[in-house]
Order: structure tokens, then C-alpha cells, then sequence
């Protein structure tokens, strides 16, 4: 390889070809330009006239230089010349063993990174080594391969969202151990981690190590975490970047569902800080919809951060029986419950009617024994809609007859009368504490303190069901907690008082975590191992390594010791993960993180990514030829008058136009569609299905012309010019009709089409279907078009139909009608049945679903052949003969007003019937 | 280029309405005397009413203008305006070598049918009889000549020069020819000669594109005829530019001698100047010998 400073040849003796380049210039020149061919009539006077001179023109000198420019950008590029070589004294022959962190730090800037790797192994596959790869968040066994090979497997890598684990560490050093001399790559990550100083040792022992280490900073965001009714977000830098500040973005759901940011937020880090903190002050509707936080411009799990029930706060209706006791606050009903829920919930504080409305979480009903019969129903609906009644008892239930003889419906057991009480002063016994839960129990894994002791409870009825409805017991086997499942919510059911006076439960922290178990409350801090001990989770949303967030659903669930405890990994991979109402997010980023510069010892060599890339220049070079022979082409047609002045200027014009349109993005189309929708909505417009037939479209637009121009000049609905819908693309609600020839080969409305037709059939729209088959077929299937009707009425919301009635409004809307031919006069025309309790009011029943207007009128007198006109005015089909087909199809005309007047007026037409009845009320 | 008869006319029509009627002076032609719209000046037979003069004795009855005589005593004959038609004859060149153009201009044959037939518009507006030589138009009157001869002139010929067409010439008739006479010269000089004798006269306009008046070319060429038929190489066209333009002229110089040994009119009009030009010298060519 022959090196020129930035430059090298890797077949430097093809440069020698470079001095037949003079010996070129010298043969170019002596070869005359071709001959002319010119049409000359005066050639008679030429004919005998000798040349004195035999030698010709010679080509211009700047078409001998750009043909010897050609060849030696040929020469060069054959040459293999390559742009900042890589120093190959450095590289060594042994093998090379390429390491990739790929944890979540490599995600931003991934490509770079298998850039460099790619350029690195190409190297080896020049040099013929043998190469391996291992990525050592998920460790492969290492085996040496040719480079070529492992650069095929380059594109299919991804960082993971977690960092190289301990154990994965020690597995990769022992592999690499056992393996003979080699020299390494490794592409850093740039963080320090502590279980990479025996495998770099190792390394250091096999041979040379290389480290690439991206020069971009590196940052992270924390958890959010809630407090004082705002979000603070932390994020994280390393000691040794300066990136200034960060910017955050939040994203939620709108209310359609989609994601979008919500709202964006700086986070600026002091002089020496690695650490910058702010705070996100969002209204609880928008705090509720949150999904994700992630650092504007990064691309790695460490950069996203996702909310959980922690910003989560649910409304909590509390109630309590009426309280009389005025000033013994330590003995309210709720005071610990507030105490309790204040924290973490949103109290409602509202009279009970105007709480059902807002639609709480919770509702809490201590000591509460009589609700009235529309609050009973009230409740029952909401509970069965997901709401949770808690209930406590007390003094009041235990004293009523609540749910004694037959269950309340909002109460989960029978009660028997008086309740108990167990270790007072007039009683046998020691106060009770609560036995272990049971395993199916949502309170299972919580630790029971000593100190909870139950003096008064009531009891439940013994009966079939208690056993499934228990979720605590007394250590002497009563029911504590009871609850029942009613449609999607439940009723659970304290068998304490919420105070203190049956019981010492409300003063402990168990009292709080059974809060949270129940959903009542959610937790403030993240929740270690004991609080979700004996729960189970099934992820719902994972982070992949580029801190895209991906369904989970194929993924086995975790514990909740898993969840709260285990080092992420393939196992437990960060994301969000659920358990009935709960949901907890494990971020790849813990509170209280610290960021630190990876350090490598004296001996290894750390590069950035930034040092120039070895670049082959043959290819461009070889393209210069070809581009300078392309304009040597049209240089020596231009010379030999080939390439018209101003033919070839025009050519050249359009081949720039050409270009320049290709590369421009297409701006018209939305703005078209925007001008359509002005066009449609301007005048009332009159609409076609496009079939596809040509034929039949033309018919049918020049019918509805006709009839625009009938109604026009007959009544006061003036319409515009009709237009043609497309029904896969065409927004349909601009149109208060459409008519819809059927044609036996037309293609069946998409579903997409089909809800909007449907979505137009309830928003009061008509759809005259059009078989145009009243001469050959009856009703029914008995012709194709019949039957494809049938086939799209399958997809679409119809509903019955009858024969039109001699009653119905179509037959008085504007004239009055008896029959409605097109240009078949032939069988029954089919609309909307009336219902079967209609009342006929003078002869007229009364309808009134979608504004008194049937969606559909189904017939086949091919009525747009009858209404068609040319743009002349002229009717463009006969119809019947002689007088009585005028009449015919003046009829038909009729008809049409009289529909589109029906569409036009919805029910007021058909109020006209009550005029009477009205007229006769004002007289009196 | 292709061109209709009708547009073909309406050009040559905008032509010929810029100048006045061309009427012609009457020679005496005398076996090619008939009667037309041309007064000579004298009494005759004829049309238009040309004066009244005093009875003479030989004057038979019927001649007397009873009418005119009625009013005093003597007796007045009604005399008539001597009338005659001349007959014109053209050839327009359509072969191969008129079919040229070097640029914006139109080509020659264009040219030489555009003022070919303004003259015969010319012509046939004042009477004359217009036809072509040869056999295949005979000269006749009307403006429905006009639209045969522009039928005639829209048949282009394949070869690439074509000799003047020098049958069929009434004697002492006048005839136009229009070409670009880079054929052979001694056709030409054949036509001419018949014409001579037949007492035939009239004028040459010679039509060349600007290119064959200038040959500005340079470089190696192959230079040949619209058809084909003829080539010449060149390895260096400029070189060859003075002998040219001496041939040229020679050429002209030898088509104005013939002309003026037989008592026709010669002139030379190139594609790049104004058509009236040489509608003009055409007229003023004709006018002076009619």
C-alpha cells in the first residue's frame, strides 16, 4: 500500500498507467473531430472543389482535457485509493474479539458504534482474521469466526435496557479464559461499572485491547416521584460532561387515545452537579394520563422514565353515619381514614348526591346502615360498573338490622345480630389479633404486627358462600374482612370501626398497606419486597434498549419480590407491570443513581468515535469518469451540431425541472382535499356513489344534474353542481344523500367504508339504492344486481323495511305522489318500516328514529337514467312513449324533489299533519 | 413544411392586397389577343363604354346610338373600349433542392410558391389569363384559377433539382420562372432559348437561402443535396468558401446573361428578406413589359 499523507493506494503500480496519459492527449488530437453531415442544395456548385489542405480541425483543447480528466479519474479509481487509512502497523494478526457493552448508555448513538465495528472487522477481513463478537449484556458463547460472517450478524444487534449483570460478567470471563491469545475491541459505553476490572484484566493477559469510547455525553432520567401535588424529575449526567441542561418531554394519552407530549420541561444542571432536579406542576386530569418521560434527542432506556400508580391518585368518596358527637374528632368515623388517605388520595368532599356523578375510585361508607332506595340503585350501578364500596362497621350497623335476615345487595355477608366483643371489661377472652392471610387473599404476603388487636367486630351469618367471600380472619377464625364481587367492582366490608374503639387496626401501618392492597390508596414511595410479597405481575409495556416502549404481552409474569428486587435483565426487563388495579414501573434508572466516566488504566488505548473512517474513494472516483464521459457525450454532440442550441437548452431545462419536481415533496394533495370540502359544504351538493363503471357514474351524475336543475328551478333548494364519492377515501358527512346505482361488479365498501356509511345512516343521511333492474327482475335476488345489494346491505346498519306506504311522507313532501318511476315504472320502492306500535295520526304513522328520514329507499327504476341531462339540458335516455313517457318522467323528477325535500326537512314535513290539531288549539 | 391550399392562399391573398391592381399595358401580341378587361385606350371590341363619336358615312344603321342621337341633330355612334387579356405562364420549382432551409426562415420553396401565387392573384385580379407551362394547368381567367394553381404548386417533385418546364409555352405569352437555379445551367439555358423563340419573354427570379449566399461553415462536413442524390467532403469547410462564392457568382452572372440575350429579366431574392420585396420587382418586371 502506497501511503500520500490522508491518502493511500491499495494497488499503487496501476498509477503508472497515468503517463499514457500525454501519449493519449497527443492521439486525441491527431484524430479529427467526425465529419459533419450538413444538407447543403448549392452542393452542385462544391462538386470538383478539391481541399488544399489535408489536415482537418482539431478537436478544442477543453473536450481533449475533460476526455484525459475521464481517463485518469479511471486510472485513480482502479488505483483503490482510500481516504484516512487506518494505520496497519497497530493492527496485530491475531484474532480479534470485538466487545459490545450495549447496555442502555449505547443507545443513543448505536449506529455510530456498529459503524466503527463494521469498519473495525472489515479491517480483519481484509487483513483475513478471525473475528468474534460478544455483547456482553447478553453474553453468547465466543467463538472465532471469519470476520465477514460477523459482520453479517452486525445489523441484527440492539442495546439492551440494563447493564452488563455480575454474573453474566464472571460467565463471559471464564469463556474468554479458556480461549488461545487474541486482541480485543471494546466499545465502551462510557459508564463505569466495577465488574468491568477482572474481564478488562483478562483481556490486557490475551492481548492487545483497543477501546472506542463515544464522546457524547451521557445522561439519564430518574423515577418521577410525586410530592406536595407536583412531579419532580431527576436527571442525571456524568462528572465529566458539560451538557448544560436537559430537556424533558412528557408524553400521555389524549383523549383519542393517541400519545403526544403534554408537556416539556428543563432540567438544568448546576457547575459541578451530576445531578438537576425541577419540577412538573400538571392538573391531576393530565398527571392521570401520563405514559412516559424521555429526554428530547436521546435514544436509550436510560433516557425514558415511566410513571406509575406513585403519580397516580385516586378519588376516595368517604362517608360517614350521621355524627352527632360534635367535637370528639379522635372518635369521627373517618378520622383515620382521612389521616390515612390524605396522602395519597384525592378526597371528595360532596353531599352524596353530587358524588355518584363524579364517578369516585372508592367510596367509603363507615358505620353508614341506611341508604335510600335511589341511592342503593345508585350505588349498586356504580359498583357494578368497577367501583369499590368499602364499608366499616360499627356501633350503628351492629345495632340495625342491615343485611341481618336477607344480604344487602351492597353489604358481602349476612350479619348476625349484636356483633361480639372479645376481651372487655365485661367479657371472657383476650382482645383477638389477625391470623395469617390466606394465600388467595389480596392482602397475602403482609406481615401481621403484634400489636393489632380486635376487641368488638361484627359477625357474619355462617352460610355457603362466606368461605369464598373471607379475604382476613381473626386468629380465632371469625371473618374480619369479607368481600364480594359485584359485575366489575366489589364490596368489601370492614368488620371494625374505622376508629380506634373497636379495634387498635386503623393506628397501624398494616391498616395503610391494606388500604393499598384494596386500591383504596396507592404508595408514595417505591414499594421494596415485603410490600409486594406473595403478588404477582404480568408486565404490560417493556423497554427495549432505545427506550422504545414495546407490548409485553408474550412475556411470563414476575413476583413481586422479582419485581421489587431483581437486577434488570432478560428476565426482568424494565417497564411497566400490572397486578389487578395496581400497576408499578421498573425504570432502568434507580432513585439516587450516580453516573461516573468509565476510567481504562495507562496500557489501553481509548479512541472516540470521532476519528476519521477509513473511506474507499474508487467508487467516487470511478462515478467522476463516468460523469465527465456523460458530459463528454454531450459536449461532442454540441460540437457536432447534434444537440440543437435551443432544443438542447429546453432538454436540459426540463431534465433540471424534472429533477427538482422529482426531489419536491407533493403539496397539493391535502390542500385539494380541503377545497373539495369547501366545495361540498358551500351549496348543498348532491352525491353519487362511484362504482367504477364508467357508464353508470356518467348516468348517474348527469341524473342528479337533472335533478339539481329541477329542483332549482322549481323549488327553493338550489344545489350545486352533483359530485361523485369515492367511498374508500370521500368524507361522506358533507352530502345529505347519496344515490347509489348498483352495478353486479362494483367491489364491496372496505369495513373502514362501511362504519362510515353506517357512521352516515345514523347522522340522518340517505342512501337511495338503485338497482336499475325494475324491466327484467322482481324484487329480491333474482338479479346480479339484486344479489350484490344484498351483499353490501349485509355490512351496513338497515334497518327493516316495508314497501313504501300510500301514507308516507315521501308521497306529500313537495307533490303529492302515488307512485315514484324512474325510468322502469315498475315494482315496489322499499324504505325504512314504521314501527310496529305506530300510531297513525290522521292516516300518518308517527316516526320519529332519525328525524323522521329513512335512511335507505331501495328500488331499481333506475331513476338517474330518467332525471339524466346532458350540460346542454337536453334528457339523454327516452322514456316510455310518446306523452305518457314524459309524464313518466315527470313523475320521476317529482320523485326525486320530493325525496330530496324529505331528506331536506327531516320531520317537519311530517308535523305538517299535526297543523290541524294545532290550529283548532289556538282557535280555542 | 408542410401547407394547405387554402392557407397557402390566404398568405398569398394578405400578399397581394398591399399593392394596387396590376394593369397590365397592352402590347401588341397579336396572336394572343382576346378579349379582356384591359382597356387599350382606343375604341374597339370590348366591354366598357369608351366614347361618343359623330356618325360617319360606311357606319351601318344599327351602329347609331339612337338614344344619344335623340338629343340634338346629329347622328352618334356608341364606341367600345378595345379590350385584350394577356396570358402568363409560371414554373415554380418544387423539387427536392427548394425544400431548404438554415434556420427561422422559411424555405425556399415556401417562398417561391407564396410569391408565385400573390402574382398570379395579381394577375388574375386584373384579368389576365395565369396558368402554368407544361400541360397540366392551361392559363385561365377567374378567381378559381387561383385556387388550381395553389393545388398545382402544394405537389412537390422527389427530385432533387428539376429543369424548367418549357413545353407547352404559347407563343408570345409571358412566363415567370421561379427557382433557385442550382441545377444545370444548360437546362435552363435550353428553356430560355425555346422561349426566345416562340417570342416568349418574361422573368427569372432566382430564390436562395441566406446559407448559400454566405456558407459560413467551418470544420470537416459532408455537405449533400435534400434528397440525398449528391455529397460532398470537406475537411475544412472554410477553405472552400471563396471558390464557392466565385461559383456563385459565376452562376448569377451567366443566368443574368441569358436573360438578357433573350430579352428576359433577371433577379435574385433571398428566403431571409421580406416576400413584398420580390412580389414588387415581380410586379414592376411584368408591368413594364405588359
Amino acid at each position: 500500500m502506497l501511503s500520500l499523507g490522508a491518502l493511500a493506494f491499495t494497488t499503487p503500480w496501476l498509477l503508472l498507467a497515468l503517463i499514457a496519459l500525454p501519449v493519449l492527449w497527443l492521439i486525441l488530437r491527431a484524430i479529427p473531430p467526425a465529419p459533419i453531415r450538413r444538407l447543403f442544395p448549392a452542393v452542385t456548385l462544391l462538386l470538383g472543389l478539391k481541399d488544399e489542405d489535408h489536415v482537418s480541425d482539431r478537436t478544442p483543447w477543453w473536450l481533449l482535457l475533460l476526455r484525459c480528466l475521464a481517463v485518469a479519474a479511471v486510472i485513480l479509481g482502479l488505483a483503490g485509493p482510500i481516504l484516512n487509512p487506518r494505520d496497519n502497523a497497530q493492527a496485530g494478526d491475531q484474532p480479534l474479539m470485538v466487545l459490545l457493552d450495549a447496555s442502555w448508555a449505547s443507545g443513543t448513538g448505536w449506529a455510530a458504534q456498529i459503524a466503527a465495528v463494521d469498519a473495525a472487522l472489515a479491517e480483519a477481513e481484509r487483513d483475513d482474521r478471525p473475528a468474534a463478537l460478544i455483547q456482553l449484556t447478553d453474553p453468547q458463547e465466543p467463538a472465532f469466526r471469519s470476520a465477514r460472517d460477523v459482520r453479517a450478524q452486525l445489523s441484527g444487534l440492539a442495546p439492551e435496557p440494563w447493564t452488563p449483570r455480575d454474573a453474566d460478567m464472571a460467565a463471559t470471563i471464564s469463556a474468554l479464559a479458556s480461549l488461545d491469545p487474541f486482541d480485543t475491541l471494546w466499545l465502551s459505553d462510557g459508564v463505569a461499572r466495577d465488574n468491568r476490572v477482572p474481564l478488562l484484566d483478562l483481556l490486557t493477559a490475551q492481548g492487545r485491547v483497543q477501546v472506542i469510547e463515544p464522546g457524547t455525553p451521557v445522561v439519564a432520567l430518574g423515577p418521577a416521584k410525586f410530592a406536595d401535588g407536583a412531579i419532580t424529575l431527576t436527571g442525571y449526567r456524568r462528572d465529566t460532561d458539560a451538557i448544560p441542561a436537559l430537556q424533558v418531554a412528557a408524553f400521555g394519552t389524549d383523549p383519542n387515545g393517541t400519545v403526544q407530549e403534554i408537556d416539556r420541561i428543563t432540567l438544568p444542571f448546576d457547575a459541578d452537579a451530576t445531578v438537576a432536579e425541577a419540577v412538573l406542576d400538571l392538573p391531576a386530569e393530565l398527571r392521570a394520563r401520563l405514559t412516559r418521560f424521555a429526554i428530547v434527542g436521546q435514544t436509550s432506556a436510560g433516557a425514558v422514565s415511566l410513571p406509575d400508580d406513585s403519580l397516580a391518585r385516586r378519588e376516595v368518596a368517604l362517608f360517614a353515619g350521621r355524627d352527632d358527637r360534635e367535637g370528639l374528632e379522635l372518635l369521627s368515623p373517618v378520622h383515620f381514614l382521612t389521616k390515612a388517605l390524605e396522602p395519597t388520595a384525592d378526597l371528595l368532599d360532596a353531599p352524596f348526591g353530587d358524588v355518584l356523578p363524579a364517578n369516585p375510585d372508592v367510596i367509603i361508607l363507615a358505620d353508614v346502615v341506611s341508604l335510600t332506595a335511589e341511592e342503593t340503585e345508585g350505588l349498586t350501578d356504580w359498583v357494578s360498573e368497577g367501583g369499590l364500596l368499602l364499608r366499616f362497621a360499627g356501633p350503628r350497623v351492629a345495632a340495625s338490622d342491615l343485611s341481618r335476615d336477607t344480604e344487602d345487595p351492597l353489604m358481602p355477608v349476612r350479619l348476625r345480630a349484636g356483633g361480639r366483643t372479645v376481651g372487655g371489661a365485661m367479657s371472657w377472652g383476650e382482645p383477638k389479633s389477625l391470623a395469617p392471610f390466606p394465600a388467595e387473599s389480596p392482602f397475602f404476603g403482609l406481615s401481621v404486627p403484634d400489636d393489632v388487636r380486635i376487641s368488638a367486630q361484627v359477625m357474619a351469618q355462617p352460610d355457603p358462600t362466606l368461605a369464598d367471600r373471607v379475604i382476613a380472619l381473626l386468629s380465632d377464625g371469625t371473618p374480619l374482612v369479607t368481600r364480594k364481587r359485584i359485575g366489575q367492582g366489589q364490596v368489601v366490608l370492614m368488620h371494625v370501626s374505622a376508629n380506634a374503639e373497636w379495634s387498635t387496626l386503623p393506628l397501624s401501618g398494616l391498616f395503610v398497606q391494606m388500604l393499598e392492597r384494596l386500591a383504596v390508596s396507592t404508595a408514595i414511595t417505591a414499594p421494596d419486597a415485603q410490600d409486594l410479597a406473595g403478588t404477582f405481575w404480568e408486565p404490560a409495556k417493556v423497554l427495549d434498549g432505545f427506550g422504545t416502549l414495546r407490548d409485553a404481552s408474550t412475556l411470563p409474569g414476575v413476583s413481586g419480590e422479582t419485581l421489587a428486587e431483581a437486577p434488570l435483565g432478560p428476565d426482568m426487563r424494565p417497564g411497566l407491570y400490572t397486578s389487578g388495579d395496581r400497576a408499578i414501573a421498573r425504570n432502568v434508572i434507580e432513585v439516587d443513581a450516580v453516573l461516573t466516566a468509565a476510567t481504562w488504566p495507562a496500557g489501553v488505548s481509548v479512541a472516540g468515535l470521532e476519528a476519521p473512517q477509513e473511506q474507499p474513494l474508487g467508487g467516487w472516483l470511478l462515478a467522476a469518469a463516468l460523469a465527465l464521459l456523460l458530459i463528454d457525450i454531450l459536449a461532442s454532440l454540441w460540437l457536432s451540431g447534434r444537440l440543437g442550441g435551443m432544443r438542447g437548452a429546453a432538454t436540459t431545462a426540463s431534465l433540471v425541472l424534472g429533477l427538482a419536481l422529482a426531489f419536491h415533496p407533493h403539496p397539493g394533495a391535502a390542500q385539494s382535499e380541503e377545497l373539495a370540502a369547501i366545495e361540498a359544504t358551500k351549496e348543498i351538493v348532491l352525491a353519487h356513489v362511484l362504482t367504477g363503471d364508467r357508464r353508470v357514474d356518467e348516468i348517474a351524475e348527469a341524473g342528479l344534474r337533472g335533478l339539481s336543475q329541477t329542483l332549482f328551478q322549481r323549488t327553493s333548494v338550489e344545489p350545486a353542481a352533483p359530485r361523485g364519492v369515492n367511498l374508500e377515501r370521500d368524507e361522506l358527512a358533507f352530502y345529505p344523500m347519496l344515490y347509489w346505482p348498483i352495478t353486479a361488479d362494483q367491489p364491496l365498501p372496505s369495513r373502514e367504508a362501511s362504519a362510515r356509511l353506517n357512521a352516515f345512516l345514523r347522522s340522518g343521511g340517505l342512501i337511495l339504492f338503485d338497482t336499475r333492474d325494475a324491466d327484467v327482475a322482481g324484487f329480491g335476488a333474482s338479479s346480479p344486481e339484486g344479489r350484490k345489494l344484498q351483499q353490501i346491505a349485509r355490512t351496513l346498519d338497515i334497518p327493516a323495511l316495508e314497501p313504501v306506504p300510500g301514507d308516507h311522507v315521501l308521497t306529500r313532501t313537495f307533490y303529492l305522489l302515488q307512485d315514484f318511476p324512474g325510468r322502469h315504472a315498475g315494482r315496489d320502492v322499499w324504505v325504512e318500516a314504521a314501527p310496529p306500535d305506530a300510531q297513525a295520526i290522521e292516516g300518518m304513522p308517527f316516526r320519529n328514529l332519525n328525524d323522521g328520514v329513512t335512511p335507505v329507499i331501495i328500488g331499481g327504476n333506475d331513476w338517474a337514467a330518467a332525471w339524466a341531462r346532458d350540460t346542454d339540458g337536453r334528457t339523454m335516455f327516452p322514456v316510455g312513449r310518446g306523452f305518457a313517457g314524459e309524464r313518466q318522467r315527470e313523475m320521476s323528477y317529482r320523485f326525486g324533489v320530493n325525496l330530496v325535500m324529505h331528506v331536506l326537512t327531516g320531520n317537519y314535513k311530517s308535523d305538517q299533519v299535526h297543523v290541524p290539531a294545532l290550529l283548532e288549539r289556538l282557535g280555542q | 413544411m408542410t401547407q394547405t391550399a387554402p392557407s397557402l392562399r390566404l398568405e398569398a391573398e394578405e400578399a397581394a392586397a398591399r399593392l394596387p391592381d396590376l394593369l397590365a399595358h397592352a402590347d401588341h401580341l397579336a396572336s394572343t389577343v382576346l378579349l379582356g378587361t384591359h382597356g387599350r385606350r382606343r375604341a374597339g371590341l370590348g366591354d366598357d363604354f369608351w366614347q361618343y363619336r359623330p356618325a360617319r358615312p360606311g357606319d351601318s344603321r344599327r351602329m347609331i346610338d339612337w338614344r344619344r342621337s335623340a338629343r340634338g341633330d346629329t347622328q352618334f355612334v356608341r364606341e367600345r373600349e378595345w379590350q385584350i387579356a394577356q396570358t402568363v405562364q409560371l414554373w415554380i420549382d418544387q423539387a427536392g433542392s427548394m425544400r431548404f432551409t438554415s434556420g427561422q426562415h422559411p424555405d425556399k420553396a415556401h417562398r417561391a410558391r407564396l410569391v408565385g401565387l400573390a402574382l398570379a392573384v395579381l394577375l388574375l385580379r386584373s384579368g389576365e389569363r395565369v396558368g402554368l407551362t407544361g400541360t397540366r394547368l392551361p392559363p385561365r381567367r377567374g378567381d378559381i384559377q387561383i385556387l388550381r394553381l395553389a393545388e398545382m404548386f402544394l405537389d412537390a417533385e422527389d427530385a432533387d433539382y428539376s429543369p424548367p418546364e418549357h413545353r407547352g409555352m404559347l407563343p408570345r405569352s409571358q412566363a415567370v420562372f421561379v427557382s433557385d437555379f442550382l441545377g444545370e445551367i444548360d437546362e435552363v439555358e435550353t428553356a430560355l432559348t425555346k422561349a426566345a423563340d416562340r417570342g416568349v419573354r418574361g422573368v427569372l427570379l432566382q430564390i436562395l437561402d441566406p446559407v448559400e449566399e454566405n456558407f459560413p461553415f467551418r470544420g470537416r462536413a459532408i455537405f449533400q443535396s435534400v434528397g440525398g442524390s449528391l455529397a460532398h467532403e470537406t475537411l475544412k469547410a472554410d477553405d472552400l468558401r471563396d471558390r464557392y462564392l466565385d461559383r456563385l457568382a459565376e452562376r448569377k452572372a451567366r443566368l443574368s446573361h441569358l436573360s438578357s440575350v433573350t430579352g428576359w429579366q433577371y433577379h435574385c431574392h433571398h428566403t431571409d428578406q421580406s416576400a413584398q420585396a420580390a412580389l414588387m420587382w415581380l410586379y414592376h418586371a411584368l408591368d413594364r413589359r405588359l
